[in-house]
């Protein structure tokens, strides 16, 4: 167990939920941001879908990683998780057809979201599978939980519901409270996003720039 | 005002350095200087010292926003009594609209300035006065009926994410009572769009209860042009008597609290231009841009109610002309080099046509277009000075 979970493989897991997130920090893959985090069952199935997709494409370039010539790495990596999206794709499909629908064409662009060719990258093409693995999940899990907050106050202030279920009690809508409808719009996500990066920075002062 | 000089010196020791409310000192400070010009001016680097600080500028656009505050006032009351169809005095018509009117000012300046003061307080500056303006600007630019909770969250939004976070007074980059009125537009269509938002048909504080008359409708002259179907539409007031371009250039319409009286506005833009406070070239090019894209939609337009809207109506109805003289002119989103005023000017006018006519979806385009040119008016500035170096370079003498 121990060399499971060593020092080094324990900081390639928090690094990415934290000092090194892929969205607050790197500022990598805000297109999917803004475009799923209007509701909080979309956001959380992109989440899910983009950390299972990352780690297993992770695994399998570290696996080849010694056997790819590096003048087409970036093909086979597309090739890769091209593979996998459609996978993710097809079970979605299968088994939450009306989140799929939903998703529309963001699973299958999650083939040109930024943070998966940048792990590859950066990181599956010089590590073993199990460290590569960890790395996935973990930048996977640090772009789900932004996208979770930044869904969960444009789900909750701009319609009034958490997952479908009304949270907000018709009392106040009768005392006049109406739902904030730049909530819905991407706008918002931006600058929700940008409230979370200074959050971020106001806590971990030598993350700001001079 | 010897008096109230002495009671701020007396109570002055205390928020000085070693007095017991020293962490005050901003908001003291802040008092103080609104109150009296300070006698102190900066003292390093290269400064024009001018007899007239930033307060001082700041009222004076206040002052000639008091014209359309007040005409506003007398138009709430005027548009209720016309729409339940009772007649009543001049001063009943006005008491009833500072009545509409006046809580929307003192929300939009409690919220704004109480914002200031926290920032001010946290980052230990002084207090800045930009809010001055824009709190008396919300007010005007929003319609009568707007709930207070929404102008509160709508002016909380604007201060934070327009201004503060740019870092203030001077360094923001879109106009603060502008974001204000876009966030409303945006987030509570329902409230700042419509027949029904421009006229106040309720009582207010008890006052002025009846129901509205047969052939009611709130719709704005802007209003009844974009959703008009033939291509020469009759303008008809709250009660359906036809209008025309004097009753534009008047007021007497519904509309936004301070845009409707293009008369109200003129009086205003007078005062800021003999005080030399605002840029005669913005506001003319404004103008001058709006009206010749109206004109050429009215020659050369595609066959809709709107783009036949007579030019010069454009300029009298809805925010047009609120938007040239307060909005346009802002000193920190606008150009700043004079050649770029006219550039600026002319596209905001031209784009609010622009929106206006091509857009149904937005009868007025006047706030899309200022905020719009805002972004640009910094690349407008740089090539202006670019072009400006280049011009000097070539007449040197190179050997």
């Amino acid at each position: 167990m121990s060399k499971l979970f060593s020092e080094k493989t324990k900081q390639v897991f928090l690094g990415p939920l934290s000092k090194n997130n892929p969205i607050a920090v790197q500022v990598l893959g805000i297109c999917s941001a803004l475009a799923v985090t209007a509701k909080l069952e979309p956001a959380l199935v992109m989440g899910v879908s983009v950390t299972i997709i990352l780690a297993f494409s992770n695994v399998i370039i570290s696996l080849l990683r010694n056997t790819i010539p590096n003048r087409i790495r970036i093909i086979v990596h597309l090739v890769v998780v091209a593979a996998l999206v459609t996978i993710v794709s097809e079970i979605l499909k299968a088994f939450a057809y009306d989140v799929s629908v939903q998703l529309s064409v963001y699973i299958g662009l999650i083939i040109t979201n930024c943070i998966l060719l940048g792990r590859l990258e950066a990181f599956a093409m010089g590590n073993k599978p199990w460290e590569s693995f960890i790395d996935g999940v973990g930048n996977g899990l640090g772009y789900a939980w932004i996208l979770v907050v930044v869904a969960f106050f444009r789900e909750l202030l701009g319609s009034g519901t958490l997952l479908g279920i009304k949270v907000i009690p018709q009392a106040l809508y009768d005392a006049g409270y109406v739902n904030n409808g730049l909530m819905i719009l991407p706008p918002m996500a931006l600058i929700l996003v940008a409230c979370i990066i200074w959050v971020h920075r106001a806590r971990n002062k030598e993350l700001q720039e001079k | 005002m010897n008096a109230l000089r002495n009671l701020v010196d007396k109570v002055k020791p205390h928020f000085e350095k070693g007095g017991k409310l020293e962490k005050f000192h901003s908001v003291f400070d802040g008092f103080e200087t609104f109150l009296f010009v300070p006698n102190t001016t900066s003292k390093n680097g290269t400064h024009i010292h001018d007899a007239v600080d930033s307060k001082r500028t700041m009222i004076v656009v206040v002052l000639g926003l008091v014209p359309a505050l007040l005409f506003g006032m007398y138009n709430v009351g005027y548009q209720h009594f016309l729409a339940i169809g009772q007649s009543v005095g001049f001063w009943e018509m006005f008491f009833f609209g500072a009545l509409a009117v006046l809580p929307l000012v003192v929300v939009s300046y409690v919220v704004g300035l109480g914002i200031e003061f926290i920032v001010a307080q946290i980052k230990g500056h002084e207090i800045q006065e930009g809010f001055l303006v824009s709190g008396f600007l919300i007010p005007l630019i929003v319609p009568v009926d707007t709930p207070l909770w929404m102008v509160a969250v709508a002016t909380a939004f604007a201060v934070i994410f327009a201004k503060e976070v740019f870092g203030g007074t001077g360094m923001n980059i879109f106009n603060v009572a502008l974001v204000t009125r876009a966030f409303l537009f945006f987030a509570y269509p329902t409230f700042m769009s419509g027949d029904v938002v421009w006229v106040r048909t309720a009582s207010t504080f008890g006052l002025g209860a009846g129901s509205v008359v047969d052939g009611y409708s709130g719709a704005t002259a802007l209003g009844q042009v974009a959703t008009a179907t033939t291509q020469n539409v009759d303008l008809v007031n709250t009660v359906g008597n036809p209008i025309g371009f004097m009753d534009g250039f008047l007021g007497l319409i519904p509309g936004s609290v301070g845009e409707t009286s293009a008369l109200a506005i003129l009086i205003g833009a007078v005062i800021l231009l003999i005080t030399g406070v605002a840029s005669w070239k913005t506001m003319f090019s404004v103008f001058a841009g709006g009206a010749l894209m109206a004109w050429v939609f009215n020659v050369a337009g595609p066959d809709t109610a709107a783009a036949h809207f007579p030019w010069y109506n454009h300029l009298v109805f809805g925010g047009f002309a609120f938007g040239a003289v307060f909005m346009a002119t802002d000193p920190v989103t606008s150009s700043r080099t004079e050649t770029g005023k006219w550039i600026y000017g002319f596209l905001i006018g031209a784009m609010a046509i622009i929106i206006r006519v091509l857009n149904p979806g937005y009868p007025e385009g006047m706030m899309l277009a200022i905020l719009l040119m805002n972004i640009f008016a910094p690349l407008i500035d740089y090539y202006v000075v670019d072009a400006n170096i280049k011009r000097r370079l070539k007449r040197a003498v190179t050997k």
